[in-house]
């Protein structure tokens, strides 16, 4: 065993450290305040550098990056506060339709995806359905050789600034759920798309997206007829290599611990207090713990183990663990806690309170806690479905 | 970087397994509960085994790395054993380190082949030269500890009688007033630091040796004891109280084979780390058997299941060391700095 970083990730470190110095500006960190939590130049600029297509598997045709040094990036991305939720999904969709698509869809939006010209989004829950994904109900039905879709889809997250969507759709309705789906990318300005904002008690949107009579030629098919789930399965699979957001806290730390050693009016400081510094050692100790589950999933890929469990325990803890120090240091700042980046007075433009908002949606999107405490009781302990 | 065992440490982690599974078992461990919480049939089967001082340097017959004895460790933990492995391993790298070695040539020997068995007092000794609840200090030949700043080792009939306490362990009182001098100065407490946060990663390992059996025990359990008509492990409850305990107890491990890792390769970051480790291991050994036992019901609170045993050691190894809150202060002052100092 040795859970020393190889020294080739750590000088790959050195040089995402060294880019993200040039390109990442405090503009495009606030810039994501807007919703759209998507930096076009810098995603522009990762890909430039080759990281996009360099996170992309290398059975797949990708740069087949290091697992452990696109781990690193990840880290270094979160720890910087950029956003790399395009990224990830970029990388998702490439991945997919690599594995799936028909010679068009590769040619047709691989290179622009590759490229960070275009952007990808996810389209598999709807209003009635999120964890039971299995039962979306937008239909896609035959019409000569052409796919005519109805119906909604929510949560689809980036869709007003992307341009493709993977979208599952019900493709039989008379068999069981899991048999009767099947993929699709579509193009979002094909006609009968509508984009509705979801806003959200952070500072992100999502979006509602509406299928009315949308017309698509087979070639947009992703994967066999029916095989749906097979291609769920996939993305779900390369998600797990990229998801990131495993290193949520250390900016809320890095925060907490600035704000702590300020002095208050009597002169005193929160830093010196015993139970301050006790929850920033608890939390420091939380961040080595999601460290160490990051490290181990990534050398576990790198090695070419196909992880699975080790990623939901990964996420789970990360995102509870988050949850819990945006609450604690909170409430360490008292009421100044509560002013927002919009206040003169906010503490590092808010940082903690605007964390404490964001945080809840991190236990929920890309499997919820309570799906991946399923899946650790199912998958590791060996209980029996219970669902 | 590898964050599994290499086929050695597989072979290892199966030979030692099959060694504790074999012969400390819960019978033993309960029989140990009445003589002082330790096995002397055990020592020697472990001693004839290597393990006692096999992370020891090759010249003075050991040669295993630190993380080979983590794997033993890991094992050890795992079935509760009523022998003070860790105190002892630790005891025998500090006598063939540094400082340490400034003891005569046969003890050394004697420590290392398990003839003698050591322990080191984990917490301050008093002035006048006290040792109050020495881990293994009932059964242990050899006692070190940092007396006035300097590292001594009392050599002495052990009294065999431990304190009573929560979990049976072998804690007794020492005498170190007259024990020897073995360092003095900044080598002598170096020496004895290094061994501290030895005993700290080794022990957040066996923590999670602990948290991986007890949570087998509960999956075993409430797999097939049935309530209203169903086992008690297909409802949801169950399932995700121990899911959560298993993700601590599977964090709690990857963070202390990490320290213990980065302690053997002489990385300044390892003595931070196998402090949290060790923090963290407690915690999800408590947890998970918390959970194990409320999940066993009436029958978790009864002597006759094994869940108790594993509860009652969850929380006893690391009050060895002291107040746990002691530990975190000491993480404080290295990661935030002193207190009351303005920056």
């Amino acid at each position: 065993m040795d859970f020393t970083l190889p020294a080739q990730a750590e000088a790959f470190r050195a040089e995402v450290r060294q880019f993200l110095a040039e390109h990442l500006t405090a503009d495009m960190i606030a810039a994501t305040r807007d919703g759209t939590i998507h930096s076009p130049a810098l995603h522009r600029a990762i890909a430039e550098r080759g990281w996009l297509s360099g996170a992309v598997p290398a059975e797949l045709g990708g740069g087949g990056m290091d697992p452990v040094e696109l781990c690193v990036m990840l880290e270094e991305l979160q720890l910087h506060q950029a956003s790399a939720d395009a990224l990830g999904v970029a990388v998702v969709t490439v991945s997919v339709i690599l594995e799936h698509g028909n010679e068009f869809l590769q040619s047709a939006a691989v290179p622009r995806l590759l490229a960070g010209e275009a952007l990808g989004c996810f389209g598999y829950s709807e209003p009635e359905s999120g964890s039971d994904v299995a039962a979306a109900r937008t239909r896609a039905e035959r019409d000569g050789g052409d796919w005519i879709i109805n119906g909604s889809k929510m949560w689809t997250t980036l869709a007003h600034v992307a341009d493709y969507v993977l979208l599952l759709t019900r493709t039989d309705p008379d068999v069981p759920k899991h048999r009767g789906l099947t993929f699709f990318v579509v193009p979002l300005d094909s006609p009968g798309i509508e984009i509705q904002p979801v806003e959200t008690m952070g500072t992100d949107r999502s979006n509602a997206t509406f299928y009315d009579d949308v017309r698509l030629g087979d070639e947009w098919r992703l994967g066999e007829v029916n095989g749906g789930w097979d291609v769920m399965k996939t993305a779900l699979k390369y998600e797990r290599g990229i998801a990131g957001g495993q290193f949520p806290s250390p900016p809320v730390i890095e925060a907490a611990v600035d704000w702590a050693r300020r002095s208050r009016d009597d002169g005193t400081r929160p830093i010196d207090d015993d139970d301050v510094r006790s929850r920033l050692v608890q939390a420091m100790i939380d961040v080595e713990v999601s460290r160490s589950f990051a490290y181990h999933t990534a050398a576990l890929a790198s090695q070419g183990v196909m992880f699975g469990v080790e990623g939901s325990m990964t996420k789970l803890f990360a995102s509870e663990s988050y949850k819990r120090h945006c609450s604690w240091f909170l409430d360490m700042m008292g009421t100044d806690g509560l002013l927002t980046h919009d206040d003169p007075d906010a503490h590092m433009d808010g940082r903690i309170e605007e964390h404490f908002r964001h945080a809840p949606v991190t236990a929920i999107y890309g499997g919820t806690s309570e799906i991946n405490r399923n899946l650790v009781a199912e998958g590791w302990l060996g209980l029996p479905r219970s669902r | 970087m590898r964050t599994r065992y290499s086929e050695d440490q597989q072979a290892v982690s199966e030979a030692f397994g099959d060694l504790f599974a074999r012969e400390a078992t819960p019978e033993v461990v309960r029989a140990a509960e009445g003589r002082g919480g330790f096995d002397r049939g055990l020592w020697h089967k472990l001693a004839a085994a290597g393990a006692p001082g096999m992370a020891v340097p090759a010249a003075d017959g050991g040669g295993a790395s630190l993380v080979d004895l983590a794997v033993v460790v890991y094992e050890w933990g795992r079935r509760i054993a009523p022998v003070p492995l860790v105190e002892h391993a630790v005891t025998a790298r500090l006598l063939c380190t540094g400082a340490g070695r400034g003891v005569p040539r046969e003890l050394r020997d004697a420590v290392v082949s398990g003839d003698l068995m050591a322990t080191l007092a984990l917490r301050p000794v008093s002035t006048g030269g006290s040792a109050r609840l020495v881990p293994a200090g009932a059964v242990a030949d050899v006692v070190t500890g940092l007396r006035d700043g300097a590292l001594v080792l009392d050599r002495s009939e052990p009294p065999g009688e431990a304190r009573p306490n929560t979990a049976d362990l072998p804690l007794a009182d020492r005498d170190l007033s007259g024990a020897a001098v073995i360092a003095t100065g900044e080598a002598a407490r170096d020496a004895w630091n290094a061994a501290l946060t030895e005993w700290k990663a080794l022990m957040a390992v066996a923590y999670t040796g602990l948290a991986s059996e007890v949570l087998a025990m509960g999956v075993a359990y409430v797999k097939q004891r049935h309530q209203f008509g169903v086992p008690v492990g297909s409802f949801q409850a169950v399932q995700h109280g121990l899911a959560d305990a298993a993700t601590r107890a599977e964090g709690a491990r990857l963070l202390a084979f990490r320290a213990v890792s980065e302690l053997d390769a002489g990385h300044p970051g390892g003595g931070r780390l196998a402090s949290m480790a060790l923090l963290f291991g407690a915690e999800s050994a408590r947890f998970a058997s918390d959970r194990v036992l409320q999940y066993h019901g009436g029958y978790g609170y009864s002597a006759e299941y094994d869940v108790q045993l594993y509860y009652r050691r969850a929380a006893a190894w690391l009050l060895q060391l002291g107040e746990p809150a002691a530990e975190v202060a000491r993480l404080a002052e290295h990661d935030l700095g002193p207190k009351g100092r303005a920056a």
